[in-house]
């Protein structure tokens, strides 16, 4: 059956991506992140949430056969 | 003052790709229904770790979130009770002495395990009692998302009510059970990674522990507690004045460690058949473990957000306020809502929303999975169409059924918020009798899987009585200062509890102790109706010990639970 890890994973690096890119898109900002106590929060959390989907989909079955196959 | 704030697009882009993994993952596992066993029991091929998070991710709901956080501002780390003291022992003692019953006795549900070890009539009266509650709670957590939506985002309340319903119906239809568990998994992890920025981001702003501790002290001595009374939890149950939470500590092991918790966490079907789709034996009894372990780490995220808010509420600079009810009071349940207005950009705000729409999601989907497998097995195939015996056609008709009835099961969902949100006294005074099931249910179940000699009519009367004993106490005491007959004594008021929870507590212990009493006197009043050959693998004594060989020693249940313990052990101490 599906390995949730695949759709997790993949799910998570988008959204990090996303999030990432708006934060780089967003930087020098200030008054956007002055609730943030002054920290890009998109930036950090962007890279924290692609780590979490790369790593997930490194784990997945899909992942793991292509690799043994080559 | 102004509780509005408008998401933009970066935020709404977040959400829409969640939506689209969450259908996605229901899609996917469509061509996997091909019967009933697969719709409504996930086959029982789910692996233990995803089980085992989806096993927490289901309690995780929306009302659980909002509602921990706000406990966090009222009554302080005390709140933690409810993940440590008042969850792990449960969850232990489910994997270690409970599950190989539910599991092996190859019961579809727990109202059938009623059947096989009691009667027919035992199972009647817990899976109607079962299937009404389920239906009724993710109705009145629809409700309450859609209001908080509407008062807080701004969306008009019927395009959140139904387009929740529509999405959570959309991927139970097509992916039954599985999906449900699958996409759990998938919010329990939104659900960290959405709150976490708020978390961390509130906690550097009260200047860590210690800075909050440190402002906590006048603002709690000024609420006439001692000043450390908010970052504690068993220091000040010596008394129950002494605590906000106004229970002694042995109203919190008897009435939430024992009582209530095991009552929740080893006989609500919701949570147990999680563990019951695990794809072994072992699995199966893992399940509780492994998600007993981020469960301890749970307050991190929802209730020390809460105790911080408490600074924030009393330091005017931090411009942090409550919404306010028409009465005037602060509505504490919208505290992490406000967290997140107050912390978060655009960008990880839209991540945060989504974990509170995750949350609830998960929450509703657990309800309405567990109640198709009741309704379809329980009531349906034992009262309307009992199997015919041609397996195939069978299992053919009953998944067209448990189809059905997730349809209807939303549609009654839906129709209970609306009734929600005329008559919001009913549904509150409705969740408060449903709380009353499980404690009798608890004492009836333990005494069948560990006393072989307790019987069918005995284990029945125990659940009625001790349910009605439970209404009964809740119609004869009210908490102080309480205005609606909701709160209790309806019946006259012989006795009143400095707060709410105080009653609740012991509402459960008096129906747990009628049941298990009336359940031990009747039974030896009666025959055995069952042989110890019957019993076998239902009743402990009656089955044999299971055998751990062949699994290595780091991967057996005990020693997990031994894990378990210690991390919850040094949780307790830390902070005592």
């Amino acid at each position: 059956m599906l390995d949730i890890r695949f759709p997790i994973g993949l799910m998570f690096s988008i959204v990090g991506l996303i999030i990432l890119i708006y934060g780089l898109a967003t930087m020098g900002h200030d008054p956007m992140y002055a609730r943030s106590l002054n920290v890009n929060i998109n930036l950090i959390s962007g890279i924290g949430t692609l780590a979490f989907g790369l790593l997930m989909l490194l784990f997945s079955d899909p992942v793991r056969k292509r690799r043994k196959k080559q | 003052m102004d509780t509005k704030f408008a998401l933009q697009g970066i935020d709404y882009l977040v959400m829409a790709v969640y939506f689209v993994f969450v259908l996605g993952i229901g899609w996917a596992l469509r061509k996997y229904m091909k019967n009933a066993s697969a719709f409504l029991e996930a086959g029982r091929s789910i692996p233990a770790w995803v089980a085992g998070l989806a096993f927490i991710s289901t309690n995780l709901g929306a009302l659980e979130v909002m509602g921990m956080t706000g406990s966090g501002l009222k009554y302080g780390m005390l709140t933690t009770h409810f993940y440590w003291i008042g969850a792990i022992p449960a969850m232990v003692f489910l994997a270690l002495f409970m599950m190989r019953f539910y599991y092996g006795s190859k019961a579809r549900s727990v109202p059938e395990y009623l059947k096989l070890r009691f009667n027919e009539k035992t199972r009647a009266l817990n899976a109607f009692l079962f299937a009404l509650m389920t239906v009724l709670a993710s109705g009145i957590s629809m409700y309450a998302l859609a209001i908080l939506l509407e008062n807080v985002l701004g969306w008009n309340f019927n395009v959140s009510l139904l387009a929740s319903a529509a999405i959570v119906l959309a991927y139970t239809y097509l992916g039954g059970l599985s999906s449900a568990i699958y996409n759990e998994v998938l919010q329990f992890f939104i659900i960290i990674i959405g709150l976490l920025p708020m978390a961390i981001l509130v906690m550097v702003d009260v200047g860590g522990w210690g800075g909050m501790q440190a402002s906590l002290g006048p603002i709690v001595e000024g609420k006439g507690f001692a000043p450390d009374a908010w970052t504690t939890t068993w220091k000040y149950t010596a008394t129950a004045g002494a605590n906000p939470m106004g229970v002694e500590w042995y109203g919190i092991l008897a009435g939430l460690g024992f009582v209530l918790s095991f009552g929740y966490w080893c006989t609500n079907f919701l949570i147990v058949q999680r563990a019951m789709a695990a794809e072994s034996m072992t699995a199966a009894r893992k399940v509780p473990l492994i998600g007993a372990i981020p469960k301890m780490f749970i307050p991190f995220l929802i209730i020390i957000p809460g105790v911080a808010a408490l600074v924030l509420l009393n330091d005017p600079l931090k411009g942090f306020a409550l919404p306010v009810n028409d009465a005037g009071q602060p509505i504490y349940d919208y505290t992490i809502i406000m967290l997140l207005k107050q912390y978060l950009p655009a960008g990880v705000l839209g991540l945060g929303i989504t974990a509170l729409l995750a949350s609830f999601m998960s929450g509703m989907a657990g309800n309405v999975s567990a109640f198709n497998t009741v309704w379809t097995y329980d009531i349906y195939q034992s009262y309307l169409r009992p199997a015919t015996g041609d397996h195939d056609a069978d299992e053919n008709h009953y998944l067209k059924v448990g189809r059905i009835t997730t349809v209807v099961g939303v549609l009654v969902s839906i129709a209970a918020a609306y009734i929600a949100s005329k008559f919001g006294n009913i549904m509150d005074f409705l969740q408060t009798v449903f709380s009353m099931i499980n404690a009798p249910l608890f004492a009836v179940i333990f005494l069948g899987m560990f006393w072989k000699r307790s019987t069918g009519n005995a284990a029945f009367t125990g659940l009625l009585v001790g349910f009605l004993i439970a209404l009964l106490h809740h119609g004869l005491t009210m908490p102080a200062g309480a205005d609606t007959l909701v709160k209790g004594g309806w019946l006259g008021v012989v006795h009143t509890y400095p707060v709410e929870m105080a009653q609740n507590f012991w509402t459960a212990i008096f129906a747990f102790s009628s049941a298990a009493l009336l359940t031990v006197i009747i039974s030896l009043l009666s025959k055995r109706e069952k042989s110890d050959a019957e019993l076998n693998g239902l009743v402990y004594s009656m089955t044999p010990k299971l055998d751990d060989s062949d699994v290595k020693w780091y991967q057996r249940p005990w020693f997990l639970a031994a894990i378990v313990g210690v991390i919850m052990i040094v949780l307790s101490i830390l902070f005592w």
